[in-house]
């Protein structure tokens, strides 16, 4: 950017005129804006990751601060590697991330087709949709347990009252088959906004002449959609995956607050599972083995799928 | 407005309007509700079918600000009338008030370090992205990358070493722990947004400036800063939505002065599954972000397609 900045400043550069005016010079004044945001992300961000990458080589327990600590080389990742309770919530997580973002693209994109037909008032409705998406994933996750009560809840009533089962005979999130399902539905209520939005930035940019053009080849709706519509808005359809799919991957608030990992395990996430590891049985050298181990995951994945990304660019 | 072959018929229009409006009727739903139940008494509030009529009372909030003993019918009578209308609500159910609950304390904390992170990450965000925006840095495109990558950084995958890390230096559990926190996992984001914001700036103001005289600090305070006053601002109600409603690090880094409100309101619930107090907790939590949302709607929705729609 700098680069254009400077190629559109003429011969006489005002910067190095600046320079010789009372004052830091740019260079010192650039370093001095610049230094204290990067020593913050250093030691809140880059630091911890290092120490947690030494942590997990180590058997120490943040509870016992006086035992020795142990080097243990490898040892934590293989046992990770071969735990089946760390296999069941990764299954957990990946029921959790591919139904949310099913789920998420499909209403999300809708939504977003249906406000782009520019009905009046869209605006305003746009923005009540988008309500969920900006409140406390906590606090929402614990009401929801209110809502999710047998009988009582509003949930269950109105469940109950479309598909004319007893309100009282499920329990969203005490029954092993339902409460995958019970957090996949909370998530989805309150994340497709975001989805809704990035698609409509998407819809919203393809020029409206690419739609004229095709009406003068007379190409039907049905082919516009599928070979116009579609296909520009995909980039921004795929990066809205990928930041709900990050998002989604280290999802803990939420479903904390919902379900707690229960029934049993069986909607312990992987973030879940983690905490319990380090902070309530304070295998902390263990834990950073997986922290590690899911940290790795993440930016794996993210990173084929940028590349990927690029390529639906680049056509 | 202009005949184009592109647009809309009519019924398409009412079509798509009328399922975009059930839906948002749907996902209010849950809100409203929270909304709602903070009113009614606890009997209400479990009540089978669900009670959408209801007398309102305001039981919940009495509840959620204040701690209450039962007494035996003699000593209330030895107490005489009860001299406010919140005593009179206790008086209902044999008890008085005992003294305040902590949800203010925690409502205070959660908005002391959420503005404070929220000054902290726009007042460096704002100078790191002007230096990014206006001077030759050198390996800027790398620092630019650190920078944003930071934020695919699981907070779990942190919170071990950060959780070592206040013990050793004496900040956990305090103002100044939670605000540097909030600060470092906020500042990418605030960095990425304000260099956007201020690149749209003309850099012929600033030449002015200097030309007349100014040095580069002032024709940043005076030229520049003005001109960035609505990026700015947008920027910081990104910050604070994300401090107001952090969790994950809240519970595990606080537990007493400076546990903020998420962490505490489902701990509200008690033994007496008092839902009407949570709700009241909630609602008063929840309702500013609403309203927030609301009225800055234009600014907000910008932010959030913001990444999407520059690359």
């Amino acid at each position: 950017m700098t680069d254009e900045t400077t190629s559109r400043v003429p011969a006489s550069a005002p910067v190095r005129l600046g320079r010789k005016i009372k004052g830091l010079s740019d260079r010192s004044v650039a370093w001095l804006f610049i230094a204290p945001t990067i020593f913050l992300l250093l030691a809140i961000n880059i630091f911890p990751l290092i120490w947690t990458i030494r942590l997990s080589l180590t058997n120490f327990r943040a509870n016992r601060t006086s035992a020795d600590i142990e080097w243990v080389g490898l040892r934590n990742y293989r046992r990770i590697l071969t735990d089946p309770d760390i296999w069941n919530s990764m299954q957990a997580t990946a029921h959790f991330l591919i139904w949310t973002l099913v789920l998420q693209v499909l209403i999300g994109f809708t939504l977003a087709y249906l406000i782009n037909k520019k009905f009046r008032g869209n605006d305003m409705w746009t923005t009540i949709i988008v309500l969920p998406m900006m409140l406390s994933p906590a606090v929402v996750g614990n009401f929801w347990t209110f809502l999710y009560q047998p009988q009582i809840g509003l949930f269950n009533y109105v469940v109950g009252f479309l598909t004319g089962a007893d309100p009282s005979s499920f329990s969203m999130i005490g029954d092993v088959a339902l409460a995958p399902w019970a957090i996949v539905i909370v998530d989805t209520w309150m994340w497709t906004p975001f989805v809704m939005l990035i698609c409509l930035a998407g819809l919203r940019s393809i020029p409206e002449s690419i739609y004229e053009a095709a009406e003068c080849d007379r190409a039907s709706k049905w082919r516009q959609f599928w070979t116009i519509t579609i296909p520009m808005a995909l980039p921004f359809l795929m990066l809205a995956v990928l930041f709900r799919g990050i998002e989604n991957f280290k999802m803990f608030d939420l479903v904390v607050q919902l379900t707690g990992g229960g029934p049993g395990s069986i909607t312990e996430l992987t973030s879940i599972n983690l905490k319990r590891e380090a902070f309530e049985k304070w295998r902390t050298g263990y834990a950073s083995a997986y922290a590690v181990i899911l940290f790795v995951t993440v930016f794996g994945l993210a990173s084929i799928y940028v590349k990927a990304l690029n390529k639906v660019k680049e056509r | 407005m202009s005949y184009s072959v592109t647009d809309p018929s009519p019924r398409q229009k009412w079509t798509a309007g009328t399922l975009v409006i059930l839906y948002a009727v749907i996902t209010l739903l849950p809100l409203l509700w929270i909304i709602a139940t903070g009113f009614k008494s606890p009997s209400d509030a479990i009540a089978y079918p669900p009670k959408v009529i209801f007398d309102p009372t305001l039981e919940g909030y009495v509840n959620l600000f204040t701690t209450r003993t039962r007494m035996s019918p003699d000593a209330l009578s030895a107490l005489g009338e009860p001299a406010t209308w919140y005593d009179r609500i206790v008086r209902q159910y044999d008890m008085v008030i005992s003294g305040p609950s902590r949800y203010g304390e925690r409502f205070l904390n959660s908005v002391i370090i959420g503005f404070g992170s929220t000054f902290l990450s726009v007042f460096l965000g704002t100078l790191a992205a002007y230096a990014f925006s206006r001077f030759k840095v050198p390996l800027k495109d790398d620092l630019m990358f650190f920078i944003l990558s930071t934020r695919m950084m699981p907070p779990i995958a942190v919170a071990i070493p950060i959780f070592l890390m206040f013990r050793q230096l004496g900040l956990s559990d305090t103002h100044l722990g939670m605000i540097l926190l909030y600060t470092g996992v906020n500042l990418s984001l605030s960095v990425w947004l304000l260099k956007g914001f201020i690149d749209e700036i003309p850099v012929e103001y600033e030449e002015a400036a200097l030309i007349d005289g100014y040095t580069r600090f002032q024709a940043f305070t005076k030229v520049v800063l003005p001109q960035a006053a609505t990026g700015i601002a947008s920027t910081a109600i990104f910050c604070l939505i994300f401090s107001w409603n952090e969790y994950a690090f809240a519970v595990l880094l606080t537990s007493g002065t400076a546990q903020t409100a998420p962490p505490f309101i489902p701990t509200i619930i008690g033994v007496g599954k008092d839902w009407p107090a949570v709700a009241a907790g909630a609602t008063l939590f929840l309702v500013p972000v609403m309203v927030f949302t609301i009225l800055l709607r234009k600014h907000l929705l910008r932010g959030i397609t913001f990444g999407a729609v520059r690359k």
